[in-house]
């Protein structure tokens, strides 16, 4: 399971705070303990500073990659700010993200094509917000097989299919789900990820229900999250979830994270 | 039988039983503007203030909805005919580039649910288009939302060709990134958090 860690993220008012006044250690503590508690991408997005984004995104990798090893989920929608990312990253990073949408479609898509990123592929077109299955097939496919011909990997592509909330209409989650399936199904080895929170929109006991959903998506072959990895509930979910779907060989990596306290709550 | 029995079908979501109730008070020939006022939109505004507490859920907000309009059906040949005062005319859409409507179309809908007569212009929805249908419609109030920090300036954009047309209605603006400081900046006449909220905003500023 690739877990992208969510924390960084300009809307969050503490975030965003700390980002207009350049306090670089309250980002790195919150870079390390996503990183310590078993993110493999920091996400890092600036999108409320609609001007000053390229020269904020670029500084919160910089920040970041001071203090982290690992590489960074560039989360905008701007090619500027990508670029201006791109140009301080470390190693090889993952964008987010890619869609259907016209304009999107074509920022994002010379940014990545020939290279090694990885990219996240959202399921949404100009034609609007996928419902079922087949509304996400179908984009799926067309951005897949852009991506594809375009020469970006199958293993470098993380499909979102878009998380739709269960309070407006009950069949939103299955519809996702079995999205989640056909697309691991039908594109060898190609990757799903997503943040998964939107299910339990307008509904209380938010957490219960997306922890729950989340061990649903693992079984049907949910490879990526965009999380709080410091939420350590839904950490433990996703290690036991993966090591009862099979994923999870003589159960090591289940033994080696008890070892590790982190079903310690 | 009475007003009451509609007001509390509505809020256990009884969507067959407000039908059969609304038709039974028309029947008996009780006032249409009661049943309207005192039993549908009556019970609507408790639903409203029950969700803003966080004592009701977004299910429970729409199920109350449904059977609210199913009651509004069986009035409604029976409206025309009547003086029935207009309550007022919102246009309402996702502005331009973004593709969002669950909070869009919640906010329609209670609208909906407080008699209001609403224009849901759909999402991605240009300016040139509020523009036109804010005067085909004779608007009091235009609703804008966004859900995407990169869409919050379409709503800006707007906003300005409705004052540059000349238009004197009301804007109100609303979703998940809009804050008070940004309404303001920008010039609309006031925002809401969520939908019940948006329909008290509207009643305050049209004051029909």
């Amino acid at each position: 399971m690739i877990i992208i860690g969510e924390l960084i993220n300009a809307s969050r008012q503490a975030i965003g705070d700390a980002i207009e006044a350049r306090d670089a250690a309250a980002i790195q503590k919150v870079a390390e303990e996503q990183q310590a508690a078993g993110a493999n991408f920091i996400d890092v997005n600036a999108g409320i500073f609609v001007d000053k984004e390229p020269e904020y995104l670029a500084w919160l990798v910089e920040t970041v990659q001071a203090v982290v090893e690992g590489p960074c989920t560039i989360d905008s929608p701007s090619p500027k700010a990508i670029e201006a990312a791109l140009a301080v990253h470390r190693g090889t990073p993952m964008i987010n993200s890619i869609s259907l949408e016209k304009e999107r479609y074509e920022n994002i898509l010379p940014i990545v094509a020939g290279t090694d990123m990885k990219v996240i592929a959202l399921c949404m077109s100009d034609e609007g917000m996928p419902e079922t299955v087949d509304d996400r097939l179908k984009i799926a496919d067309k951005l897949i097989n852009g991506l594809l011909q375009n020469d970006v990997k199958i293993d470098n592509i993380f499909v979102d299919p878009l998380v739709q909330p269960l309070s407006v209409n009950h069949d939103f989650g299955m519809e996702f789900i079995n999205a989640v399936e056909q697309i691991m199904q039908k594109f060898e080895g190609i990757h799903t990820a997503c943040g998964l929170s939107n299910i339990s929109y307008g509904l209380p006991e938010r957490r219960f229900l997306n922890q729950t959903f989340m061990v649903m998506a693992i079984t049907k072959g949910l490879d990526g999250a965009i999380v709080n990895p410091l939420d350590k509930k839904i950490m433990a979910h996703i290690i036991a979830a993966e090591t009862l779907a099979g994923k999870d060989d003589y159960s090591m990596n289940f033994l080696q994270a008890f070892r590790a306290g982190k079903f310690e709550q | 039988m009475a007003i009451k029995d509609i007001y509390e079908a509505v809020l256990t979501y009884q969507v067959d039983r407000v039908r059969e109730l609304v038709q039974a008070e028309l029947d008996a020939g009780t006032n249409i503007q009661a049943i309207l006022d005192d039993g549908l939109i009556g019970a609507m505004d408790e639903v409203g203030e029950k969700f803003s507490e966080g004592d009701l859920y977004v299910p429970e907000m729409l199920m109350s909805a449904k059977a609210m309009k199913g009651g509004l059906e069986v009035l409604k040949p029976h409206l025309s005919g009547e003086a029935i005062p207009s309550r007022g005319t919102v246009v309402i859409g996702t502005v331009k580039g973004d593709l969002h409507d669950i909070g869009k179309n919640l906010v329609a809908m209670m609208m909906e649910g407080a008699g209001l007569t609403v224009v849901d212009l759909g999402v991605d929805v240009a300016a040139e288009k509020f523009v036109q249908a804010i005067k085909d419609n004779n608007a009091d109030v235009v609703a804008l939302s966004a859900l995407l920090t990169t869409t919050m300036p379409a709503m800006e954009t707007t906003l300005k060709a409705v004052k540059e047309a000349g238009l004197s209605v009301k804007s109100i603006i609303g979703g998940a990134p809009v804050t008070v400081a940004f309404s303001k900046q920008i010039g609309a006449d006031g925002h809401s958090d969520d939908a019940p909220g948006a329909v008290e905003l509207i009643r305050q500023l049209i004051d029909k």
